[in-house]
């Protein structure tokens, strides 16, 4: 089988210059392969660690994926100096369990915050392709830094708009409009939020007392992606498992995200180290 | 009948031992840890053979290596053809004659091991691979300057590149069946380039060359590409491959279900060693995958992978590192070799202890282990002496890195994608004990998937068998397979 063997970049478009980039990648294997849910694994380098990112958007047809990334640290620095014409040095997937879609599952409400929306909007596609209503709650600290709006308008019922100064929509977070939405509408199936851990956090208690079913999709750190090392592991309702392989998306409501959190922070003086040795060897050149 | 009544009364020279680098030296590098012998010392070792009519050292190895012939050219000095004689069974010498359990197989068997030691087998076939490494392997495999030539109408997937499949590969193509290997990471070779350390087994010097080999005789290797994911196993026959062989491995780790494991600072072996081998850790940030570096480790379990887990952190830089085992050193299934390399090298042997909780400070990060003292009870129905806790003797150790190596589960990823595939009792792949093949026809498994975490020799053992009965129905194997 001619898997894969090179993953040009097509297209990039900066969303938020400086800090998100959206890149459409040629992959066909993959995009053939690709559900919602679905993320992938890269190398951008020789020297380079392996990052997820979430397949935010396919098109078998021409063989691309997409994908949106937020400039974190190091790798994504380094994924944002690529260009249109450069190639992704390794690209690994379809991973990951694809989104559960059911085709009854009456209104979805999928809340995405900061890059979530990519990875969210996916998802959003493939409910509605499903013949499931959607409601899209989208969340940024401003009306510059809202991702997706116009690809969810396209599909979804109603896209529901939040932003910490008011700038567009409703003034607040994506869980006050959730609130107001659980209190007047009755039809709810499922919520999805993919986003920050705190976001989805806080959306998952938000819908407790609700009693709706709430998946998450969980951004643990990775590093095989295929089930081998146990890096991604996450306590859902205490049992550990493995977000690469089981999830990345599980029930919100079971879900430890103290621990998450706190695993998340396992690298941060040495990612800062990599960043800083980073940026000192691109002035020294 | 006085031949051999003389060669009896002549005194057996000792075993040559293997020159290494020095302990106090070694812990300072990632280099290798055993020299490997010299011409000399090689001819002098290989003289010592018996040349037993019966030989038992054949039975006992899983790839039924010639082992007497081949030590016969080494003691007359011919290398090459005691490289080639080990060739036509093992297609991956240089690295078995550093891995393999020789004392549990070839040298257990030995004649010699009854009464006196062993001869080094395991030490001969690596010196006699790693005269070799940089050659053609069509050229000693065929006898002839060109490989065999490929007919690309016979085609074969294999899923996954561990020693299983490469084994199948370096048997199927010398047969001129173009073999495809997939792998899902970005290096390919299996535990042989993400599990076992630079200085037990290097990678560019020898893992990369043997299977570079493999790749001048029209093997193809394709990274990033998932079974039951980037493509399904029928996917594999609709594109024209006629047989496919299933060599993923067993990698899901377990843990050991003890309070506070998720902390940070708990690391599986495979997260380890996965960050420094595969990640090239040890040389963050020159690297970017990053590898937490501890004062105080303790790694659980007694194997081979404890073992490498241990050695692996004090190279480092830890101050101390401790293997927390139930049982006793003796006890322990890792090869000795590596038990006394870590031993000499300063890795404490914490023994009849078993962790009960890990405890950590308010960042999340671990700091102490508690752990129970243990001793041995009665011998069970296996013979082997149980081990049972001594009521209220716990103790606390510091810990900023644990590192739990205690076996590993099968990997779901393809199987789970596969509901065709029948699974034995234990979650792995059941195949035909004589064939390897699994329920699905001409899909055939070896190797760690199979038996569980065994030997990098019995999974190639497993290939080839396999590989015969693949050879068989493409019309390809050779007279005498
Ligand atoms: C299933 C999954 C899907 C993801 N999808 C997206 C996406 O669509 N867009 C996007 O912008 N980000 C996504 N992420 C997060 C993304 O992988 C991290 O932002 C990236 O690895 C950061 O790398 P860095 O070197 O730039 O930053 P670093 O300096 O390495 O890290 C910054 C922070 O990112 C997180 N992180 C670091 N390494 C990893 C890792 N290997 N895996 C996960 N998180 C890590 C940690 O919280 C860390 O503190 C996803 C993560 C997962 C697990
Ligand atoms: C740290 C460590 C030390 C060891 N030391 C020794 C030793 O000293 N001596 C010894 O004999 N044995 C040792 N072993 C055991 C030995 O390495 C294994 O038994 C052997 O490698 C198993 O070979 P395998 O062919 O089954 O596959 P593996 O070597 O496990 O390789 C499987 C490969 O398949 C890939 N894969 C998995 N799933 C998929 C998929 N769905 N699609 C594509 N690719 C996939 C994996 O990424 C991997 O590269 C050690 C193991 C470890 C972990
Ligand atoms: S059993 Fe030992 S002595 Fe006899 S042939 Fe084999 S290696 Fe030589
Ligand atoms: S990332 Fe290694 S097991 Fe999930």
């Amino acid at each position: 089988m001619n898997a894969d063997k090179t993953f040009t970049i097509l297209d990039k478009e900066q969303l938020i210059p400086g800090q998100t980039s959206k890149l459409v990648v040629s992959a066909p294997q993959i995009a053939l392969k690709a559900k919602p849910g679905n993320f992938v694994i890269l190398r951008i380098a020789e020297k380079g660690e392996r990052i997820p990112l979430t397949i935010a958007d396919t098109d078998p047809e021409a063989g691309t994926i997409t994908m949106v990334y937020l400039v974190m640290g190091k790798s994504t620095a380094m994924l944002d100096e690529l260009d249109k014409g450069d190639e992704i040095l390794d690209l690994c997937g379809p991973l990951g369990k694809p989104t559960h879609i059911s085709t009854e599952a009456g209104t979805v409400v999928c809340v995405g915050g900061g890059t979530g929306v990519a990875a969210m909007h996916h998802i959003a596609k493939g409910h509605h392709r499903a013949g499931n209503k959607v409601v899209a709650v989208i969340g940024a600290r401003s009306k510059d830094l809202l991702l997706f709006e116009r690809e969810l308008g396209q599909f979804c019922d109603k896209v529901l708009i939040a932003t910490n100064d008011g700038s567009a929509g409703v003034q607040g977070f994506v869980t006050g409009v959730l609130q107001d939405y659980l209190e007047n509408e009755s039809d709810i199936g499922e919520v999805v939020a993919v986003g920050p851990v705190p976001m989805m956090a806080a959306v998952a208690e938000t819908t407790r007392p609700f009693e709706v079913k709430t998946t998450v999709s969980l951004n643990s750190i990775m590093l095989d992606g295929i089930g081998m090392c146990g890096a991604c592991r996450v306590t859902v309702a205490g049992d550990t498992r493995f977000a690469c392989v089981d999830g990345p998306e599980f029930d919100g409501h079971e879900v430890d995200f103290t621990e998450l959190s706190n695993r998340l922070a396992a690298f941060k003086t040495m990612e800062q180290a990599a960043h800083d040795h980073y940026c000192k060897c691109k002035c020294d050149d | 009948m006085t031949e051999p009544i003389k060669k009896k009364k002549k005194p057996l020279a000792p075993r040559v031992p293997m020159p290494n680098q020095p302990p106090a030296e070694r812990v300072k590098n990632f280099e290798e840890v055993a020299l490997g012998y010299t011409y000399e010392l090689a001819v002098n070792e290989a003289r010592r053979c018996l040349q037993c009519k019966k030989p038992l050292c054949v039975k006992g190895c899983p790839v039924e290596v010639p082992i007497p012939q081949f030590i016969a050219h080494l003691a007359e000095g011919n290398v090459g053809l005691a490289y080639e004689t080990i060739k036509t069974t093992n297609s991956l010498p240089a690295i078995c004659g550093r891995v393999c359990p020789q004392e549990n197989q070839c040298e257990g068997a030995c004649i010699l091991n009854k009464k006196d030691q062993p001869i080094a087998i395991g030490r001969l076939e690596r010196f006699a691979a790693d005269q070799y490494v940089h050659i053609d392997a069509c050229d000693l495999l065929t006898g002839r300057r060109d490989c065999v030539p490929v007919d690309p109408s016979k085609r074969v997937a294999c899923i996954g590149s561990g020693p299983s499949s490469l084994t199948v590969a370096g048997y199927l193509s010398s047969r001129g069946v173009k073999v495809t290997v997939f792998e899902a990471l970005h290096e390919v070779g299996g535990v042989l380039v993400y599990g076992i350390p630079e200085f037990r087994l290097p990678k560019d010097r020898i893992v990369a060359k043997e299977i570079s080999a493999l790749g001048l005789q029209e093997v193809e290797f394709v990274t990033n590409s998932v079974g039951g994911k980037t493509f399904s196993i029928q996917d594999l026959f609709d594109r024209g491959y006629q047989a496919v062989f299933i060599g993923v491995g067993a990698g899901l780790p377990k843990f050991l279900n003890i309070p506070g494991e998720n902390q940070n600072g708990v690391y599986t072996s495979n997260e380890y060693l996965t960050r420094v081998n595969l990640g090239r850790a040890y040389d963050f940030p020159n690297y970017d995958t990053p590898v937490i570096r501890a004062k105080n480790v303790t790694v659980y379990g007694g194997g081979n992978v404890a073992m490498d887990a241990a050695r692996t952190a004090l190279r480092l830089g830890a101050e101390s590192v401790r293997v927390v085992y139930r049982r006793t050193v003796a006890d322990m299934p890792a090869r000795r070799e590596e038990i006394e390399h870590a031993e000499e090298e300063g890795v404490i042997m914490e023994t009849l202890a078993a962790p009960l909780a890990f405890s950590g400070d308010d960042r999340f990060n671990l700091t102490s282990v508690k752990l129970q003292r243990m001793e041995l009870g009665e011998p069970d129905a296996s013979g082997r002496r149980s081990p049972v806790p001594v009521e209220g003797a716990t103790y606390e150790l510091d810990t900023d890195l644990a590192i739990i190596a205690v076996g590993t589960r099968a990997n779901p990823l393809l199987i789970s994608n596969e509901p065709e595939l029948k699974l034995n009792d234990w979650g792995y792949v059941q195949v035909d004990e004589k064939t390897g093949e699994t329920s699905i026809p001409n899909v055939f498994a070896g190797g760690d998937i199979v038996t569980g975490a065994a030997t990098v020799i019995l999974a190639m053992g497993a290939g080839r068998r396999a590989s015969k009965c693949i050879a068989k129905r493409l019309g390809c194997e050779r007279e005498g397979d």
